[in-house]
């Protein structure tokens, strides 16, 4: 489980990095999309991975180490909405350039030959 | 109901307060600009009377050892959020209040209506910058850097041509993998220690075993990364320049103070994890902030020189600044820390004044009505703003020129200016260290020097430029209302230079404060809970 996670993980991040250093906004923003996907993953991992395992202890008295580590699934929570809404921003910002410049290039003008 | 002293509650009104107002501001109509202006200045002003109340509290004997927590909902220290006021976020909250005051004032005579929703954007800035100054949580720190970006984005974006979405497009990318760096350094730090917040991370990292130090270095660097991103060290501050130029006046002000954000979080997390309290961790990453102080401080010069407008200019003397700011946060010393923040607080208001100036003086020189046009078209704005007209008040000339040589004394670190006295202080503790001075301190001073030398050519060439050579006959005509932040932003660097004792008073113990990690992150995390009321009383 830990080699699927973490080859998906790299190729996510791997494929986003290179997508964002591609010209075109929207190789742009599918870089981002996916850097985000893999960061998310990421910091889920970082609760140690669990099968089947409740996040939540029913009384005090039980051994945390048979429970999930809630505090990740609550930052991943948190990091897809935030995640979501700057996306969306930027996605908003390159329909406006878009249409202002007449190209989709990141600088806002094709390159010059 | 709860036994909290209401001045408790003081603290989280900074991030609360701009938080309602920015909200209410949504729905009001886009013509009714005095209404809106009057709200955010109220708004402004209460922030700013609030943030010296807290600067009161946290330098008298309010609470112990000049720390006030407040408890999120109530939860206690380390499960819950905390809110954190010391002696250095209350000194970072009035300087925020006070720039935004100065900032409100100038836009209203014509800034806050070239777009939409200026004002609610603007107070969602103040929460987020509040946010992230107050909070003591890695993670909550993410999400107010996140409210303070998104605001921002809208902001460059304000008045919305061609020149500022080039540039915002750029922005938001950077800061968008910025934050991407963010996250994966948090969670490699939670990772390591299994907790987010900062004062329990202080005691935690001294027991940590050596693996879970090699997770906790790699996460602290990843950290660091987003931050130094955020204060634009060098490879990592191409964006700047050619942001502050693109902004409007003053979004560009208040971005001055945004770069000082990202340098403000590295201070905190730095001295609270790898303070006096992390063993063998201790001063971990240093030289490498120097190093790439250093080099952000020889960008910034070279990059000045070869500017020709007053806007990119502007955007490299930030870079020096943050420059110099890393550059001396590398060197772990109560005295050299104190002049730091000094120089923060000098050359933040001087840059501030001057982001503003550069607007003025370039009325000088034929008016930029094409630029403003376009933006009208684009957004259809009805009534336009007319140019500013009225009293010209006289000896504009005189208060500009004034003004621009009191800004390029401050930022090139002149006599007789706060910037010299900064300098100066900067220099005394870095050769007053124990020991013998290595040579890389020679090199900061030296390039120090240089930058100041390299500020005060491109900003003489600047003013000539602007004041004897633009053939300019008739003065340019002000509005009282942006005259005025900027002659107040002035007379506040004039007062840091006459007042320079009394606020390396309250510095060296807002460092004593800093240096202590110790007892003030038991101080946070001891913190008790307001008692719960009894069951019954509760549930109904």
């Amino acid at each position: 489980m830990e080699l699927t996670l973490s080859i998906a993980v790299g190729v996510m991040f791997g494929s986003g990095v290179w997508l964002i250093l591609r010209p075109r906004s929207f190789q742009l923003i599918t870089g981002l999309l996916l850097m985000s996907y893999a960061v998310n993953l990421f910091i889920f991992a970082m609760g140690r991975l669990w099968v089947a395992q409740p996040p939540i202890t029913p009384t005090p008295a039980v051994d945390p180490a048979l429970f999930a580590d809630p505090v990740p699934q609550g930052l991943v929570l948190t990091a897809i909405v935030i995640g979501f809404a700057t996306t969306a921003l930027y996605l908003v910002m390159i329909i406006g350039a878009r249409g202002l410049t007449g190209s989709d290039h990141v600088d806002g003008e094709e390159p010059r030959e | 109901m709860s036994a909290l002293p209401w001045m408790q509650h003081l603290i989280v009104v900074p991030v609360l307060l701009p938080l309602l107002v920015g909200a209410l501001l949504i729905p009001v109509n886009q013509n009714r600009h005095g209404l809106k202006f009057a709200t955010s200045a109220v708004s402004g002003v209460l922030l700013w009377l609030l943030s010296l109340a807290l600067l009161q509290m946290a330098d008298g004997e309010h609470w112990p050892d000049g720390v006030g927590v407040y408890l999120a909902s109530n939860w206690a220290a380390p499960f819950g959020i905390a809110l954190v006021v010391d002696r250095l976020s209350a000194l970072m909250l009035v300087l925020t209040s006070t720039i935004a005051l100065a900032v409100l004032v100038f836009g209203a005579r014509r800034w806050d209506r070239v777009g939409v929703h200026f004002h609610s954007l603007f107070q969602f800035l103040l929460m987020g910058l509040n946010g992230a100054f107050l909070t003591n949580d890695l993670f909550n720190l993410f999400v107010f850097f996140e409210v303070m970006l998104a605001a921002s984005y809208g902001l460059v974006l304000h008045g919305y041509n061609l020149r500022r979405i080039q540039a915002g497009m750029q922005y938001v990318a950077v800061n968008l993998v910025a934050s991407l760096l963010f996250l994966i350094g948090v969670a490699l730090i939670y990772g390591a220690t299994g907790t987010l917040n900062i004062a329990d991370l202080t005691q935690r990292v001294a027991a940590l075993g050596p693996q879970d130090t090699y997770l906790l270095r790699i996460g602290a660097s990843v950290l660091a990364l987003a931050f130094l991103t955020k204060g634009a060290m060098w490879p990592l501050g191409f964006w700047l320049p050619t942001t502050y130029a693109a902004a409007s006046p003053p979004v560009a002000a208040m971005m001055v103070l945004m770069t000082k954000v990202g340098i403000y979080a590295l201070l905190r997390v730095w001295l609270a994890v790898f303070g006096d309290e992390a063993g063998e961790l201790q001063g971990f990453g240093l030289a490498a902030l120097t190093a790439g102080g250093m080099a952000t401080l020889l960008f910034g010069a070279v990059g000045m020189l070869a500017s020709q407008d007053g806007g990119r200019m502007a955007g490299y003397g930030a870079i020096i600044s943050s420059g110099t700011l890393l550059a001396v946060l590398g060197h772990s010393g109560s005295a050299v820390l104190a002049s730091g923040l000094y120089y923060l607080i000098g050359s933040t208001l001087a840059m501030a004044a001057f982001m503003l100036l550069i607007e003025l003086t370039e009325r000088i020189r034929p008016p930029g009505a094409a630029l403003l046009a376009i933006t009208m078209e684009a957004f259809a704005i009805e009534d336009k703003p007319e140019d500013p007209v009225g009293v010209g008040i006289p000896g504009t000339l005189a208060f500009l020129g004034l003004s621009f040589v009191a800004c390029a004394l401050v930022i090139s670190g002149m006599p007789p200016m706060a910037g010299f006295v900064a300098k100066f202080s900067l220099f005394h503790a870095l050769l007053a260290m124990p020991g013998r001075v290595p040579a890389t301190t020679w090199l900061l001073i030296a390039l120090m020097l240089l930058a100041g030398l390299a500020a005060i050519i491109a900003l003489m060439r600047l003013g000539v430029r602007t004041f004897w050579a633009s053939g300019a006959v008739t003065p340019p005509r002000l509005q009282l209302s942006e005259a005025l932040p900027v002659g107040a932003l002035v007379g506040l660097c004039v007062v840091l230079t006459l007042q320079a004792g009394t606020v390396f008073d309250y510095l060296s113990r807002t460092v004593d404060g800093l240096a202590r990690s110790g007892p003030a992150s038991e101080r946070v995390l001891g913190e008790p809970p307001v008692a719960r009321p009894a069951v019954g009383e509760a549930s109904r």
